[in-house]
């Protein structure tokens, strides 16, 4: 696949990827649906993962798995060591300032849980205001509804553009009085990016934290925690090759510090008595009761299969993916298509909300399925965009790492065969 | 295809492209009921207007989904008009039955993900299942476990407006 000047991706200073050495890696992308290969296309809902985090998985559990911070037998040590050593690849990955910034938890959405009812609970109350964005995943948005329904605090609302982008025209109005400015750093339906530099600096001159949904961005993008200014960053480990079960919330240290506990239990305390408790410090705090051990392991071998690819060469890939599907669709479909979100390739990450004339989304997806190709259809986890955008669910194609044109080539001649097969 | 036909047959097609009993009522007098598909934010509005004597005076669909939501409240709407309220609970028992998933019905491996969603399958009326005609043609959906909660959707619905009706008077 050749580059193209007019997208802004002609700089072509670090290798390309191997597609066909990276597709040698996902044993599950080696297989047949009905006689045909399968074109996974739901990266964006969760990735799949390489052998090699496979095995690191299954390496633990064969020779190194004990509970972590308990036992003092040797078997135990290393099964800690590992655990923190994960929390140190991260935090490189991200370029935290420190591995402390990191907590491991359940999920994405159980990191902005913790922020809201650790931070949110502590500092928020009747009067304040917070703004969140209409491009919120749910996970973003549900937690600040339940806490605003106990503490009476208002929710304003990031419009959106035609393109589906953030408009950030009005920001520093709705900041103004502002406590937390809540917004992802790339949509999951409309694959539009943020103006994170804009949103932090109309938020810090407001006196707002940001807390970022990074679930998008983090896998697919370079990311800079240190030059991002962010206050908290959350992101989920099964959509970048890593395991489920596992997400990560990294917070400023001096926030982490003054914040509440969330949950409560063994892991988290300096002491118990009959009286009360004195929890631990950070990370120790947030991670209450047994935390994702193995997960945390497979993460950071996800980590380091990513960072053996590179991020820059990842995104350029995917740049260039995006590029090509947004032409050859149009090309395939014409006006039949509408397709959500910037137009612009370097606008966006590798995520295309698909319109099929009037075809649903649902029955899009169940034609694709008769020729492997996996898409997702549905609302996205996103109610309130899709509102705005007028539909009621929208058909999602994602792209990875192990995406190539060929899976492209197969998502529209699937398309053509939805329209036809539905043709009024 | 792997069983799309079974999906899609012409008949379902026909109810997507031409929709029966398509609106609204004004309300009151009607009943106005909402029913929500929150796997695919799927929505169906029933508009139910009872006679005196017990029996569906006129039913209107509202609202947006797939082929398969929008065909079964297609063909549910034009299936209990005239009936009685006992006649339309028995309907809806005889179809959620049909949707129900039998390991033995669907074949192979297929899992069970989506039981629970036929939960009252003895039909009412002691003289005989009444009969589903069109409706039929959605016992392919089975097959499609995911696809199960759209065709139930406005039967839902349709079992909520009655039990409100019901309750409020």
């Amino acid at each position: 696949m050749s580059t193209d000047p007019a997208n802004g991706t002609s700089d072509a200073e670090s290798p390309s990827i191997d597609i066909g050495a990276i597709r040698k890696d996902f044993p599950i992308l080696d297989q047949q649906q009905d006689g045909k290969r399968l074109v996974f296309l739901d990266s964006a809902g969760s990735s799949q993962r390489p052998r090699q985090v496979i095995e690191a998985m299954n390496e633990l559990y064969y020779h190194d798995y004990a509970n972590v911070h308990r036992g003092v037998y040797q078997l135990a040590e290393r099964a800690t060591s590992r655990y923190e050593q994960a929390r140190h690849t991260v935090a490189r990955f991200v370029n935290a300032a420190s591995p402390d910034e990191i907590v491991f938890t359940k999920n994405a959405t159980e990191a902005l849980n913790l922020v809201a009812g650790s931070w949110g609970r502590a500092n928020l109350g009747d009067g304040d205001a917070i703004v969140l964005s209409l491009l919120e995943h749910h996970a973003n948005i549900v937690p600040w509804h339940m806490l605003a329904a106990e503490k009476g605090f208002e929710i304003r609302w990031i419009p959106i553009t035609g393109d589906g982008q953030l408009d950030l025209t009005d920001l520093d109005r709705l900041l103004d009085g502002a406590k937390l400015c809540g917004v992802t750093a790339m949509s999951n339906v409309t694959g539009a990016l943020t103006d994170l530099d804009h949103v932090v600096a109309s938020a810090k001159a407001a006196g707002a934290l940001v807390a970022v949904d990074a679930c998008q961005s983090v896998p697919h993008l370079p990311t800079d925690l240190q030059a991002m200014g962010a206050d908290f960053v959350a992101f989920s480990g099964h959509k970048m090759l890593g395991p489920s079960g596992i997400g990560v919330l990294w917070g400023r240290r001096e926030l982490l510090d003054a914040m509440p506990p969330f949950l409560g239990g063994g892991g988290m305390i300096l002491n118990v008595t009959t009286d009360g408790f004195v929890p631990d410090g950070v990370p120790a705090k947030f991670e209450a009761g047994t935390p994702p051990i193995a997960e945390a392991v497979g993460l950071a071998a996800a980590v380091e299969y990513l960072e053996g690819v590179g991020m820059e060469a990842i995104r350029r890939h995917e740049v260039e993916l995006t590029a090509y599907a947004l032409r050859k669709l149009t090309d395939d479909l014409g006006d039949a298509l509408t397709i959500h979100g910037p137009a612009e390739p370097a606008a966006r990450g590798g995520v295309l909300s698909i319109a099929l004339e009037d075809v649903h989304a649902h029955d899009v997806s169940q034609i694709l399925d008769t020729d492997a190709v996996c898409i997702r259809p549905g609302h996205h986890c996103a109610k309130p965009l899709m509102k705005e955008l007028g539909v009621p669910a929208t058909a999602r194609a994602s792209f990875y790492l192990y995406n190539d044109v060929d899976d492209v080539d197969a998502l529209s001649s699937a398309l053509v065969k939805a329209r036809d097969f539905f043709a009024l | 295809m792997s069983g799309l036909e079974d999906l899609y047959r012409e008949i379902i097609l026909d109810h997507y492209r031409s929709p029966r009993n398509r609106g609204q009522l004004e309300s009151p007098p009607a009943h106005r009921t909402e029913g929500f598909n929150p796997l695919c934010g799927d929505e169906v509005v029933v508009y139910l207007q009872l006679a005196d004597d017990g029996t569906v005076d006129d039913i209107r669909i509202d609202g947006q989904g797939c082929s398969i939501s929008q065909s079964s409240a297609s063909m549910m709407s034009a299936a209990v008009k005239g009936k009685t309220v006992d006649e339309v609970r028995a309907l809806t028992s005889t179809f959620k039955a049909m949707m129900s998933i039998h390991e033995h019905e669907i074949g192979g491996d297929g899992t069970e993900s989506g039981a629970g969603d036929g939960d009252d399958g003895a039909p009412a009326d002691a003289s005989g299942e009444l009969p589903l005609g069109d409706l039929e043609a959605l016992r392919g959906v089975v097959k499609f476990p995911v696809r199960i909660k759209c065709a139930t959707l406005s039967w839902n619905t349709l079992s909520q407006a009655l039990d409100e009706h019901a309750a409020a008077s």
